[in-house]
């Protein structure tokens, strides 16, 4: 293995830059190096001006996500190495509005989080004085996995619906809503099908399963789509049926 | 327009958004506004993994909970704080769980606890192993429900307004475009966290570095009993990933190089096959981390390219409980060490992890100047004395937000409007951050060069065991650095996210914060808990039963004072474990 590997590094500066360009910048490449390891590198020894976004490097605070070699991944997690004998291309994460350099604007996706209300909903509030609600083991595991998502945003890069259509909610904020509905002590699942069959970028989603691929944290959006989806048809049926109100 | 708020938080991770909930609960009138410089859920609290103690169960009473606490603070702590603290942490911790944490569970619904380090009684909540990860994600998707709070992400808060005595906002860079902004409030609350950054090898993130704590010690606030920095005693070797406690607690062994379990050598408690409270390898974070040590001193650790290590033995646990109980250290083993410890050994040092020390407040979160509030590792409140136990700061993060934030919106409602004395110190700000800050690129030092001096200066002089000689060159260097700092170079003369700014303002907090440890480390002599002096290895009561309280002087120099410790049922006493 080369001891010393290069990166392919996109730079945008909008003040001065009006397309992004690509420059190559050599860096040490031991072992235990991540991707993170090497632009570390650049900004502090090559050239400070570099940006990028990074906190934990353990894979959990989600902000180092961009493109490697054209797919979308945390770069605290992926090793130099895995790229021998390089080089390595790093890039923003595609579908967003680039910032700067490595940099994109993810408040798209802040404001479609609050939409699909992804926090407890209930008619009633027990008092604390009442305790735990009970759930057992196996009713947290009904939506654990969707608890799990630590918004990095790889699935919105790896999405072709939210690539052609910005509307579509999207697979992590999708995801998130089913984290609630399927919580044994939230009442919210019907207000949040509203919001969420008010647009019809879900029916787009045609399960090529790029989301669920793409996710570090084994996440499956596509599943959480597909069974939201089934959702929704049952309920219209039910509509059709009762039109008085499935309730 | 300058914007104005009520209260003004600083920083969005546990404690910040805990205090902000806290605040829109009491009066969804007051205008709320939470500055991070990462969004919420990027905040360090997302790394925390093994629990939040709140004792619940029949067997386990306030009373222990509070006594583990005193004891493994070494009788530094403040004791009617930890009784408010153990009596409203199951409270806290209950409510999350009405907020939709996926707390473990028993068979039959109800919360599961597990044993941690130096707690008597089971009574730790957890997660899984990633606790912090969902109690944030818990946190910040509830606050997305109250109307009434505002936030400014990714805006970098760079000073403190004080005019009149009393703390009236903050000036903040919008990472985004660059903008510089004065944002007045009545009161601010900083929930930054620690600072684990100022040292070389940390489980704490990039953004760790101090800053709430510098922001406060410049505004004139004493920082308190700074110079108790824990060191975690499994990290994995190169990058510092912490490695829970929660492993030990589900049975994990420390062995030394020829696979004996060393700690039964250093008084805490003879090994037993399952795990024994407060004993072995759950003693208290200090004790363990000096062991190993000791340890290495005789030749019975495992040299590697990054360092002595020692060895966590989790093979006899087996996959099962792995990876129900503790699946993120597997994940983390397998990525970053390579190695698989339902099968294997994973190599473990010592890691900088936790600041006891922080801005002193009282039970309030109130700091000695009006209108400034502290909550969470920031904070220095006085529980956790000279050794956090673990799953102690969770709970202290809920407690203390809430406090700070409901105590900083009564203080609002009688706190005068901001002065116009303040306008003109936001001015001087963005002229200090724009026009000299922005053209440094003419400087001759580098930012990470400065840094790394800095943080090796730290690792040798306030590591784990500590001479006055070292920590007085420390002194010295530090101030260098210091004047080296004002020759900074910063390349970057973009506006648009402009990272290079940010991190030379960064380095700018942690050398005020490593000032502060080192300046309060040299004058304690005494050893207590996680400062340990080879020049004065006894606790010494008669002198140090007391928190030190070091000042900012006008020159950049330091004064240091001493405030005694708040007793109320727990007499100094001998920490015993293992016995």
């Amino acid at each position: 293995m080369a001891e010393r590997i290069t990166l392919q590094v996109a730079r945008y500066r909008p003040e001065q830059d009006s397309e992004i360009t690509f420059q190559e910048f050599e860096v040490p490449s031991p072992r235990e190096w991540v991707v993170l390891d090497g632009l570390n590198y650049v900004k502090d020894r090559l050239d400070g001006s570099l940006s990028y976004r990074w906190s934990c490097r353990m894979g959990i605070c989600g902000s180092c996500g961009m493109m490697v070699n054209g797919e979308p991944k945390l770069t605290c997690a992926t090793f130099l190495a895995d790229y021998d004998p390089g080089p390595v291309r790093v890039e923003p994460l595609r579908n967003f509005p680039v910032v700067r350099d490595l940099i994109v604007e993810i408040s798209d996706f802040m404001r479609k989080l609050v939409t699909v209300k992804p926090w407890i909903v209930r008619a009633e509030e027990k008092p604390l004085s009442q305790g735990e609600y009970r759930q057992t083991p196996q009713e947290l595991d009904e939506y654990k996995q969707f608890s799990m998502c630590i918004n990095c945003m790889l699935c919105y890069a790896a999405c072709p619906i939210y690539g052609l259509d910005p509307k579509f909610i999207g697979p992590a904020a999708i995801a998130l809503a089913q984290r609630y509905n399927l919580d044994n002590r939230d009442e919210g699942s019907h207000e949040r099908m509203e919001i969420l069959s008010a647009h019809e970028g879900i029916w787009g989603c045609t399960f090529v399963g790029e989301c669920t691929k793409v996710c570090p944290k084994h996440v499956d959006p596509a599943g959480a789509i597909q069974r939201y989806k089934l959702d929704v048809s049952l309920e219209w049926v039910k509509s059709f049926l009762m039109p008085w109100g499935a309730r | 327009m300058t914007p104005a708020h009520d209260l003004v938080l600083v920083g969005g991770g546990g404690a910040g958004l805990r205090a902000a909930i806290a605040i829109a609960e009491i009066d969804p009138r007051l205008r709320v506004a939470v500055i991070s410089k990462v969004y919420p859920m990027r905040s360090h609290t997302v790394s925390a993994e093994g629990g939040a103690a709140g004792a619940i169960r029949p067997d386990d009473s306030l009373d222990e909970h509070a006594y583990d606490t005193i004891s493994g603070g070494d009788w530094l702590t403040d004791q009617d704080a930890v009784e408010t603290f153990v009596k409203e942490a199951p409270q806290e911790l209950l409510r999350l769980e009405h907020w939709g944490c996926p707390w473990s569970r028993e068979q039959d619904g109800r919360i599961a606890v597990r044993p941690f380090g130096g707690m008597k009684k089971m009574r730790t909540w957890f997660a899984a192993d990633k606790t912090g990860f969902h109690m944030l994600h818990t946190l910040f998707q509830t606050s997305l429900k109250y109307g009434s709070v505002d936030r400014y992400d990714e805006w970098f808060v760079t000073r403190l307004l004080v005019d009149d005595g009393r703390v009236q906002g903050v000036v903040a860079i919008e990472l985004m475009s660059g903008r510089v902004e004065t944002i007045t409030a009545r009161a601010v609350v900083l929930c930054t966290g620690g600072c684990g950054r100022v040292f070389p090898f940390t489980t704490n993130a990039a953004i760790k570095s101090g800053d709430g704590m510098a922001l406060a010690y410049r505004a004139g606030a004493p920082l308190k009993d700074m110079e108790f920095v824990q060191y975690h005693p499994t990290g994995l070797p190169f990058t510092g990933i912490l490695i829970t406690e929660a492993a030990r607690a589900e049975g994990g062994y420390l062995i030394n190089k020829d696979g004996y379990r060393y700690l039964q050598d250093y008084n805490l408690g003879t090994p037993e096959p399952k795990p024994v409270l407060r004993s072995m390898e759950l003693g208290p974070r200090d004790r363990l981390s000096q062991a190993f040590v000791k340890e290495s001193e005789k030749g019975r650790t495992i040299p590697t390219a990054y360092g002595e290590v020692v060895h966590l033995d989790l093979r006899h646990l087996g996959a099962r409980v792995i990876d129900t109980k503790i699946p993120f250290v597997r994940e983390l083993c397998l990525k970053y060490q390579n190695v698989d410890p339902v099968k294997e050994l994973v190599p473990v040092r010592p890691v900088v992890h936790y600041m006891m020390g922080g801005v002193h407040t009282d039970m309030n979160g109130a700091t000695p100047i009006a209108g400034l509030f502290a909550a969470g590792e920031v904070a220095c409140v006085s529980i956790n004395g000279a050794n956090r136990l673990g799953s102690n700061s969770l709970p202290e993060l809920l407690v203390f937000g809430a406090r700070a934030g409901r105590a900083a919106a009564e203080y609002v409602s009688s706190a005068r409007e901001p002065t116009h004395a303040v306008l003109a110190q936001g001015t001087d700000e963005a002229h200090r951050l724009n026009n000299e800050l922005l053209h440094k690129s003419s400087g001759r030092e580098r930012i990470a060069t400065l840094r790394e001096e800095m943080q090796k200066t730290m690792e040798q002089s306030a590591g784990i065991y500590r001479t006055g000689d070292l920590l007085k060159k420390a002194v010295g260097t530090l101030q260098q650095l210091q004047e080296r700092f004002a020759d900074v170079a910063v390349e970057d003369r973009s506006r648009t996210f402009n990272t290079e700014r940010a991190t030379a303002l960064e380095l700018s907090f942690m050398l005020d914060v490593a000032s502060a440890i080192v300046n309060s480390a040299l004058r304690r002599e005494e050893s207590r808990g996680a400062h340990q002096r080879t020049d004065f290895p006894v606790r010494d009561d008669q002198r140090f039963l007391a928190h030190s309280l070091i000042y900012r002087q006008p020159d950049g120099g330091s004064r240091v004072e001493y405030l005694p410790v708040t007793i109320t049922r727990w007499p100094p006493g001998e920490r015993v474990y293992g016995r």
